[in-house]
């Protein structure tokens, strides 16, 4: 069970506090009708699934119900990074 | 042989005074306190505790711990019985009533005819074909397992408990005991679990000194420095049973299992969850059985188990030891066994040359030593009588066997490390080829490893290594400098030699002919069975593990598992290192469902939400309907009324009188912001910015896939302020929802959200005559239909309190739904129920709801809908706004070519063919129903109910291109050989034009 530092409440927290939201930085297309039947399918279901650090969403469900996204390793589950929605992931070595 | 005979007379940690009178199998036998039942039954010369699960050996006690496989019992009677514990860690109380397990009438019958039961068997034979295998699930089902579960509710009473510590030391040996000074002497907050009932570990059984004392001296005066310390909390009796992620463990600890069956008082089991800064794990090590032919004959033991129960239980568990032996260590067995003034027959070592401290201890004492020998096999009946043993050169027979006779045989082919907390997080251990042993993996910052579980040989040395570690493990959680502060006692101990590697003692025959050679006892996994295994083309070690079931029973292969993966890595010509070890999984040793339940069971575990008139449905002998964690009235029988003669009543109320019902689970979320309109045109299908202030619109909110996910009517409250109903089961679901999509993708709509559910309470009137009713008890509403028509919100006072009233119907019917704040929910409601007493006012419940909704046609998202439906699918399009300036999410997919197709599954109405038969909910509809199978599949029936409206039977189903095939007719076969006949109609059986709802 993962712990977790929720960003807006400054604290580590337990893994049940949290709901897990799915891979991060997959922005809604700005104009969905202008997209293939492809283009639109890729954004609906194309994930990348890794092997290593993974960047996704996470919503402190139980706390203060804001969303934001984690940098974790899908190996070790160590968890290298926590940041806003809207920013993207420090480098790897400031995540440590 | 008789009790006098095997208890020793003097020593051991046993109180001669309190005896303890104790039952097994039937069997009225007598122990004494501190005994487990293990070394009782050991006392009373009891030499079979069971019989082997395949073949149905005889068998003994062969541990002392946690690893005991075949003494596997079941303790107690009836509701408080506990399958599945190993008699080793079953401490004696008196009165305690046991029971073998795995000795079934069928595993006796198969032990005859063994021979035919190679590796693999039960894949070859049970399931040979899908039919071989039903015939013998019935069979195996009944014979399958160690012991019953118990028949009646568990009377006892099992907690939880919550602990943030600095360093947890799991073990309190030798090194987890040391561990724990340190820890504590720099302050830190230290935790100390050990599975026993007494701390010390190995030094229970201890002979040597340390210090200059006794080991029971310096473990006296460590405890008692331990338990008093304020930062330390000492857990006896609790095994971590689970490592998981971020350093988080469980601890199950048996608060009373020891004194009775059942907790006289308190909790009889409790869960530590526990997230520690640092772990110690100071866990030991399990001593390694050699593979012999026969090796499974009672008398057949662990020579650290023989030391155990003669040091600490004062129990001999025979009279003439034959000592066989890879290493030094094992050697302190025979002199234990010397000591007390047995006959020791001789000491078998497989290595070259055996020179140690202890070797020269044992010759020194009259011991003959035979070198470069083995045991090839253990000679008996249902007990050793002997054993015949060969000279050894690098592991291979070299001369002829002779026989020696003894009638206890004990074995030492090194130590295994217990390792599988480390494990259970994912770290793979790792072989050492100089310990001849795997050792934990590189288990990261957060954990430490001291002692044997290390691979760490000598006692100095654990006492070392485990306060180094308490050290370092405080320092990383910020206490002190990571030096140790006191000097590990002086320990009398020679040099060992080195382990010799001996995994599989070869046999004059070979190991397929030879007699069984065990590996894994509690599974009866033979050395045979691995190598035709290995064979048969199996190479990974984990499919041998299921292919042979190598430590697949409870005990998790603790004994067996090493030496099986020796075995397999010599038969494919590899490494040991290269096959590597399968992984260990939680729980350490089985834990009882209590334990994990804990406080979690009943209304705790599901707890239900009330409705503020939750009292008045229960005084009125409402059923209840169970709606996610809400209880919701599902009718109000009436004496001597069956569920369709209620239903129908309380229909016919609300079509032709009124009626009433409690809507108050309805999920409500209040929204507010300047872009509240833009957010609402965003997630659902229909356009909210031109909807006036006080009215009210019906949306479906779709995923992005284009699939129905949830449907409901939002009022507009004011210029900026909405109120938004979603179904009861959906409301959390759907607050996410919006939050998320503010929050990720929208955050520059300044919109807020509030879920309001519980702030309301809801009475929806219905029927011809609601408004009627209303009127007496609302007199600050016109309720005219002309001021205050259909989808539109009032505010006013009803029965005087303040109230929003919604014009809106999910019955088809005229209909207010009054909604006050929860706390006069009650009082409304009574009110409401007086006000219509002289129109007869019918309470109605969800059966009632569903019965009106479908005849409207009106949709229920989850049961008309799959998760695979669009508007369209539903005959929908009307409730979508297809030209929104954004769009709105899900709106790109309702053009996906899949989602375009003329035959897919489209919802329809369905007329019972004899006009008496409902249709059953689930029914499979087919277009022929005698072709012969496969059958295409035509679509399904969602929602079906007799409706006293109309006299008869209807439905709605989803149809493959149902909305084009009007009036056609289609088949629906039940279980039972009845062919039902529906005819496709339309989806709204009553007041099509909605005339009803408007007046």
């Amino acid at each position: 069970m993962f712990r977790i530092r929720c960003p807006y409440c400054r604290e580590l927290r337990s893994e049940e506090e949290f709901s897990y939201a799915g891979e991060a930085h997959i922005p809604r297309p700005e104009d969905p009708s202008s997209l293939s039947d492809a283009e639109w399918g890729e954004y609906l279901h194309t994930r990348t699934n890794p092997r290593g650090p993974h960047r996704e969403m996470w919503v402190h469900t139980a706390g203060c119900r804001r969303y934001f996204n984690v940098l974790r390793d899908t190996l070790s589950y160590e968890i290298l990074a926590v940041y806003l929605v809207g920013e993207m992931p420090p480098e790897r070595e400031e995540a440590r | 042989m008789s009790e006098d005979v095997r208890r020793l007379a003097a020593g051991g940690r046993i109180d001669r005074d309190q005896a303890l009178d104790f039952v097994f199998d039937g069997r009225a036998l007598r122990g004494f306190a501190g005994d487990t039942l293990a070394s009782a039954l050991l006392a009373n010369g009891v030499d079979v505790v069971g019989r082997s699960f395949k073949y149905g050996r005889p068998r003994g006690i062969v541990g002392h711990g946690a690893e005991e496989p075949n003494a596997i019992v079941e303790v107690g009677t009836g509701a408080s019985c506990v399958p599945n514990l190993r008699a080793t860690q079953v401490e004696l109380y008196d009165g305690l009533e046991a029971r073998s397990t795995g000795s079934s009438v069928f595993q006796r019958a198969v032990g005859a005819f063994g021979r035919l039961l190679p590796a693999g068997f039960y894949y070859k034979t049970f399931m040979s074909s899908p039919r071989a295998w039903m015939a013998w699930e019935r069979l195996l089902r009944h014979a399958a397992g160690f012991g019953r579960a118990p028949d009646a509710a568990d009377p006892d009473t099992y907690d939880r408990m919550n602990h943030h510590c600095d360093v947890l030391v799991v073990g309190a040996g030798p090194a987890g005991l040391s561990a724990a000074l340190e820890a504590a002497g720099w302050g830190a907050r230290v935790l100390l679990a050990d599975e026993q009932s007494e701390f010390g570990g190995s030094l229970l059984a201890e002979t040597r000194t340390l210090g200059g004392d006794g080991a029971a001296a310096w473990l006296d005066a460590t405890l008692a420095e331990l338990d008093a310390s304020a930062n330390v909390e000492l857990l006896p009796r609790s095994t971590v049973s689970g490592y998981y992620d971020h350093n988080f463990l469980t601890i199950v600890e048996r608060r009373s299992d020891h004194l009775g069956p059942v907790a006289v008082a308190g909790t009889r089991e409790r869960l530590h969850r526990v997230r520690a800064e640092q772990v110690v794990l100071a866990t030991g090590a399990i001593e390694r059985p050699l593979v012999f032919a026969n090796n499974d004959l009672p008398g057949v033991m662990l020579a650290s188990s023989v030391s155990t129960y003669v040091n600490r239980y004062a129990v001999a568990p025979g009279k003439s030891l034959l000592l066989f032996t890879t290493n030094d260590h094992g050697y302190r067995t025979a002199l234990d066994w010397h000591r007390i003034g047995r006959e020791v027959v001789a000491i078998v070592d497989a290595r070259e040359n055996p020179a140690g401290g202890w070797v020269a201890a044992a010759k020194d004492s009259g011991i003959e030593v035979i070198a470069r020998h083995a045991i090839t096999e253990a000679v008996g009946r249902s007990r050793v009588s002997g054993a015949a043993i060969a000279p050894l050169q690098r592991n291979a027979l070299v001369g002829a066997s002779r026989r020696l006779a003894c009638d206890l045989v004990a074995c030492s082919g090194g130590w295994n490390p217990t390792l599988h907390l480390g494990s259970q997080t994912g770290v793979k251990p790792r072989w050492s080829k100089s310990a001849a042993a795997f050792l934990p993996g590189d288990l990261g910052e957060g954990t430490l490893c001291a002692g044997a579980v290390a691979g760490t040989p000598t006692l100095r040395g654990c006492l070392e290594q485990g306060a180094l570690a308490g050290a370092t493990a405080a320092s990383r959680a910020g206490f002190g400098s990571g030096r140790t502060t006191r000097a590990a006692p002086e320990v009398d101990e020679p040099s060992e030699a080195p382990t010799g590697s001996l995994f599989l003692v070869p046999h004059p025959k070979r190991v397929s002919r030879a007699p069984r050679q065990f590996v894994d006892f509690q599974l009866d996994v033979t050395a045979a069975d691995i190598e035709l295994a290995a064979r048969e083309g199996y190479e990974s070690v984990e499919h041998v593990k299921r292919y042979t079931a190598l430590g697949f029973g409870t005990d998790q292969g603790k004994l067996g598992n090493v030496n099986g993966v020796a075995i397999l890595a010599d038969v494919l010509g590899k490494d040991i290192a290269e096959v590597g070890t399968t992984m260990y999984r939680p729980s350490y040793t089985p834990a009882t469902f209590g334990a994990i339940a804990a406080r979690d069971v009943g209304g705790f575990f599901d707890a239900e939400r009330h409705t503020p008139m939750h009292d008045w449905h229960t005084d009125h002998g409402a059923e209840w309907e169970d709606v996610g964690r809400w209880k919701r009235p599902w009718y109000y029988p009436q004496s001597g009324e069956t569920m369709q003669q209620a239903v129908n009543r309380e229909c016919l109320a609300a079509r032709d009188g009124v009626a009433i019902v409690d809507a108050s689970t309805l999920g409500k979320i209040d929204i507010q912001g300047a872009d509240a309109a833009e957010f609402l045109d965003r997630v659902y299908t229909t356009g909210f910015r031109k909807l006036g202030i006080g009215r009210c619109r019906y949306g479906l909110m779709l995923h992005e896939d284009g699939t129905i996910f949830d449907d409901g009517v939002t009022a507009r409250l004011a210029e900026s302020r909405y109120l938004m109903h979603t179904t009861t089961g959906n409301a959390e679901v759907v607050f996410a929802w919006l939050e998320r999509w503010h929050q990720t993708e929208w955050p520059d709509l300044k919109v807020y959200f509030t879920s309001v559910t519980d702030h309301w309470a809801t009475a929806a009137l219905v029927g011809p005559k609601s408004r009627t009713v209303l009127a007496k008890v609302c007199t600050d509403i016109d309720l005219s239909g002309e001021a205050f028509p259909f989808m539109v919100v009032r505010e006013g006072r009803v029965a005087g309190v303040p109230a929003r009233v919604f014009r809106i119907s999910f019955s088809g019917e005229l209909s207010f739904e009054v909604n006050v704040p929860a706390q006069h929910g009650r009082s409304v409601w009574d009110a409401l129920i007086d006000a219509g007493a002289e129109f007869d006012i019918m309470p109605y419940g969800t059966e009632t709801m569903h019965v009106l909704r479908a005849e409207k046609g009106f949709i229920i998202v989850g049961q008309d809908t799959d998760g695979s439906m669009t508007p369209a699918d539903m005959g929908m399009d009307w409730a979508v706004r297809r030209n929104k300036p954004f769009g709105f999410l899900g709106d790109r997919s309702l053009d996906l070519a899949d989602h375009v197709r003329e035959d897919r599954p489209q919802l329809v109405g369905l007329a019972s063919g004899d006009g008496k038969t409902v249709l059953p909910e689930g029914g499979q509809l087919v277009d022929d129903p005698e072709r012969p199978p496969p059958v295409p599949f035509a679509g399904h029936v969602t929602s079906s109910y007799y409706s006293a409206r109309l006299s008869r039977p209807i439905a709605l189903g989803m149809v493959k291109g149902g909305a084009k095939r009007m009036g056609e007719t289609v088949y629906c076969p039940l279980a039972d050989g009845r062919v039902l006949k529906a005819s496709i109609v339309d989806s709204v059986f009553y007041d099509p034009k909605e005339e009803r709802q408007r007046v």
